[in-house]
């Protein structure tokens, strides 16, 4: 008879044993399901997880998309992180990122085609805004009217991509692009590109923006009351109103911030990687980045280490898609199950298995 | 002897790292009132959970009428004839009394034949009780009725009683009493756990008492006194609080016609409640539990606002400001529920102190915390309060409750409030930490602070109080000084007399 018996204290041990442990399981089962698919298993783990790092013929071209692909997670993730460690589920990150780029695009366009320095700084800004005021929308109904931010930000992603698809065709159309829908191409325009900062790195300013947000997140949640107040908020909402911390400020904080960073990372991918504002222009980033969070257990460094595993099995996922001809959807499948196998395995940070006789009833 | 109902014999059980049960062996006779006494923590529940299949035994053995009892599970236990009412109910607030007492049932009856078998028993143990009424409208005493009919619905050759009495008033510990008594007149035993010693005294026959899971003496209860039990209970002798200061400063706390909406589909309004406490004074507020005890404390800790004059300290309005700014006031509070709402569970004794006194004992600097500060400021509490613990990096609800207490109202006490006002200070303490927190309490009052004490506790009330007051329905009666107030007084105030005169008119 196995049973499950509950810790005094949650384990430490297991607090960042089961990430590495559902990593493992998420390799075994997605083995077995290469071999159901009729691909070598261990060829594709390999594929997937070493190759896009070691391989002589790969890795020169997919270490730096490591970076390019993690720092947008990263980013994303913290904000959420700090959100979800005070039970306030900012589902709709992937809106907040749609706006940020649209909102940080646009401004930059405007002053087409100055070249002032100062250009590149307004966008950043003008991201972080656009995510912010997307943000607002769930917090303050919210706090006005008690609605569910879950839903709200969730359903104004697809308001979000509504709009994407609008100013790409309309607004922000490159007036020389020939009647094609999409923006002029921001990373060929001097004044607004987010460049690498080290060639070849894949290190542009998103990424370093990300690493800062690691070490600001940090400090935050271990420091500053600030942090403890919104800690204690997730723990113990009624504690945390008994030690004089106001919800609606704690809500409006948490959305404010994350909103703010998804915006940032929006800007800096469409200043960069996607260059452009186009109709697919997004590519799951904001929600990709609710199992970074998880992952990293809500906690930063974890959380810098998961973006980074996640950007692997995005990498080494098309490489398998090419090499292998493995579906495209397995990728998508491989990232769910490591969600899920981590909340499965997180049972044991407060209990513990006991096997043998069982108490009565 | 063929009167014994149930022999417990050598019943041992252990948990990881503590003994709960050391052989413990005593027996209950047909239709005897059998206290079970012992403070939080000496072995009482893990017993009573044996007996009633919850828990199995490591060791020892069980008897009824003779026979070996090995209850497996509850359902066992209540097909033997042992039956359980709980200290906390497990009712539906949203349901009715008869389809509350349905769920629990194995084959319920039919509703309108459920309901005609419910107004029996009622009136047959003087238990008024309205089949019909929905849960969520009656008071704490009425549903222990619920629970009480519930079980005597299934004729039990044993019920296991613990603490009934701490829910209830003076008037409905009575009927309650009258009830028992019925019971065992008629042949059914009662296993009754309490620590309130006189209770015992008036309505058991025997007693066993259990100490650090051993069982260390037993008394026939009417030949004892209440402090031979209690040091058979503690092993020890300890000493009542000393008596308290008697000269009173200016008025730091008063509270005019405060009142309040209900906070929930169940919480009680406050109405129109004035009162007024002294530098050095301890006012004891009564009340059966949900009388609107904790919406004053949220009235009073800041959590739920006023209008600003209805609460005012020092001759300042503090009604419309939140628990912060009145705490750097020297308003200090303690709320009843401990895990959850003094403290959080999951978080350490350290980031605790940082909850309430993070600006009284200086923990911040620009916003930071000073974590060093804060582990010192933790383990001052730990140390001064003897509270059991491995360290300050423990989580609270590792903590046992009697110790979590102390170190939640030791946080308070040791930021120095002018004003304090606690909510239920020992519930649920043993009776040794019990008297170093009253002590505590009385010493800050000796040294000039104001304290509220809400407790349902009238024994602790009349022990600390100078004057004394008690809620009922979110009203608060006239507030008298302790000194000379009888008990039938107290439980006139409490409003105690309502729905009593039907049961044993």
């Amino acid at each position: 008879m196995i049973r499950l018996e509950k810790r005094p204290q949650p384990s430490k041990i297991w607090t960042v044993m089961t990430p590495v442990l559902a990593v493992f399981l998420t390799m075994i089962i997605g083995g077995v399901m290469f071999a159901i698919l009729g691909k070598p298993p261990l060829e594709a783990i390999r594929t997937i997880f070493w190759d896009p790092l070691f391989n002589a013929q790969f890795a020169s071209y997919t270490r730096p998309q490591l970076l390019v692909k993690a720092g947008p997670l990263i980013l994303i993730a913290i904000g959420l992180s700090i959100g979800f460690r005070a039970g306030i589920w900012n589902i709709g990150a992937e809106g907040q990122y749609i706006m940020g780029a649209i909102f940080g695009a646009a401004a930059g366009l405007a002053f087409y085609p100055s070249d002032s320095f100062l250009i590149f700084p307004l966008m950043i800004m003008a991201g972080a805004f656009g995510g912010f005021v997307w943000a607002m929308i769930p917090a303050i109904l919210r706090t006005a009217f008690r609605t569910n931010e879950i839903l709200v930000s969730l359903m104004l992603v697809y308001v979000a991509e509504a709009v994407l698809a609008s100013v790409s065709q309309n607004l922000l159309r490159n007036p020389e692009g020939m009647g094609f829908p999409g923006s002029r191409n921001l990373s060929q325009w001097d004044a607004s590109a987010n460049r690498e900062i080290i060639a070849n790195s894949g290190m542009h300013w998103g990424v370093l923006t990300a690493f800062v947000a690691v070490i600001f997140a940090y400090v935050l949640m271990t420091r500053h009351i600030q942090g403890f107040n919104i800690r204690l908020t997730g723990e113990a909402p009624r504690a945390a109103r008994f030690a004089g911390v106001m919800p609606a400020r704690i809500v409006i904080f948490c959305l404010g911030l994350s909103g703010m960073l998804a915006g940032m990372a929006g800007l800096f991918e469409v200043a960069g990687p996607a260059g452009q504002i186009s109709i697919d222009f997004n590519s799951g980033y904001g929600f990709t980045a609710i199992i970074v969070a998880f992952l990293g257990r809500l906690h930063p460094v974890g959380i810098l280490l998961a973006g980074l595993l996640m950007a692997l099995t995005y990498i080494g996922g098309e490489l398998a898609q090419l090499m292998l001809g493995v579906p495209g959807a397995s990728i998508q499948l491989f990232q769910g199950m490591l969600l899920f196998f981590l909340l499965a395995t997180d049972v044991f940070i407060n209990f513990r298995l006991r096997i043998g006789q069982a108490e009565a009833a | 002897m063929d009167d014994i109902l149930l022999g417990l014999i050598g019943l041992t059980k252990a948990y990881p790292g503590v003994v709960a049960n050391d052989d413990v062996s005593f027996d209950i006779k047909r239709g005897e009132v059998h206290a079970l006494l012992g403070e939080n923590g000496a072995g009482k529940s893990t017993l009573v959970k044996m007996i009633y299949g919850l828990v199995k035994p490591d060791s020892g053995a069980m008897t009824l009428n003779g026979a070996t009892y090995t209850p497996t599970e509850p359902r066992a236990a209540r097909a033997s004839g042992v039956a359980m009412v709980f200290q906390h109910f497990s009712l539906f607030d949203a349901l009715t009394v008869a389809e509350n007492i349905a769920l629990g049932m194995e084959t319920p009856p039919k509703p309108r034949d459920l309901a005609q078998q419910i107004r029996n028993v009622s009136e047959n143990y003087g238990l008024p009780l309205d089949p019909d009424r929905v849960v969520g409208t009656l008071s704490a005493g009425e549903r222990q009725r619920v629970e009480i009919i519930r079980c005597l619905l299934q004729n039990p050759q044993l019920l296991i009683m613990d603490e009934p009495t701490s829910v209830l008033t003076p008037q409905e510990v009575s009927i309650l009493f009258q009830t028992l008594r019925q019971l065992s007149a008629e042949g059914t035993a009662i296993l009754y756990i309490s620590h309130k010693l006189e209770e015992i005294r008036k309505l058991c026959d025997n007693a066993t008492i259990l100490r650090l899971g051993k069982k260390v003496a037993t008394c026939i209860p009417r030949e004892t006194t209440a402090r031979e039990m209690a040091e058979m209970m503690v092993g020890s002798s300890f000493s009542a609080p000393s008596a308290r200061a008697r000269d009173l400063g200016e008025v730091a706390l008063e509270v005019k016609g405060l009142s309040l909406p209900a906070p929930g589909a169940f919480g009680t309004p406050l109405r129109d409640i004035s009162f007024t406490v002294r530098q050095g004074e301890v006012l004891g507020l009564g009340g059966v539990a949900g009388n609107g005890q904790d919406e004053l404390l949220s009235a009073l800790s800041g959590e739920q606002r006023s209008p600003a004059a209805m609460i005012r300290m020092h001759d300042v309005d503090i009604g419309a400001l939140g628990p912060t700014a009145r705490r750097d006031k020297g308003l200090l509070t303690g709320p009843e529920e401990r895990l959850g709402h003094a403290a959080a569970p999951d978080m350490s004794l350290t980031e605790n102190a940082v909850l309430t006194a993070a600006r009284r004992e200086n923990l911040l600097s620009r916003g930071f915390v000073n974590w060093g500060r804060a582990q010192s400021f933790a383990e001052k509490v730990i140390q001064t309060f003897d509270v059991r613990t491995p360290g300050a990096g423990t989580a609270a609800r590792a903590l046992s409750g009697g110790n979590l207490q102390k170190y939640v109202i030791g946080r308070e006490i040791l930021q120095q409030p002018n004003v304090l006002v606690v909510n239920q200070p020992t519930w649920g303490v043993d009776a040794a930490a019990a008297a170093a927190i009253r002590q505590a309490l009385l010493d800050l009052a000796a040294q000039g602070a104001a304290i509220v004490v809400i407790s349902q506790d009238l024994d602790e009330l009349i022990e600390i109080s100078d004057r004394f007051g008690a809620l009922n329905e979110g009203r608060l009666s006239a507030i008298k000084p302790v000194q000379g107030l009888s008990i039938d007084e107290i439980g006139l105030m409490m409003g105690g007399a309502h729905d009593m005169e039907v049961a044993h008119a």
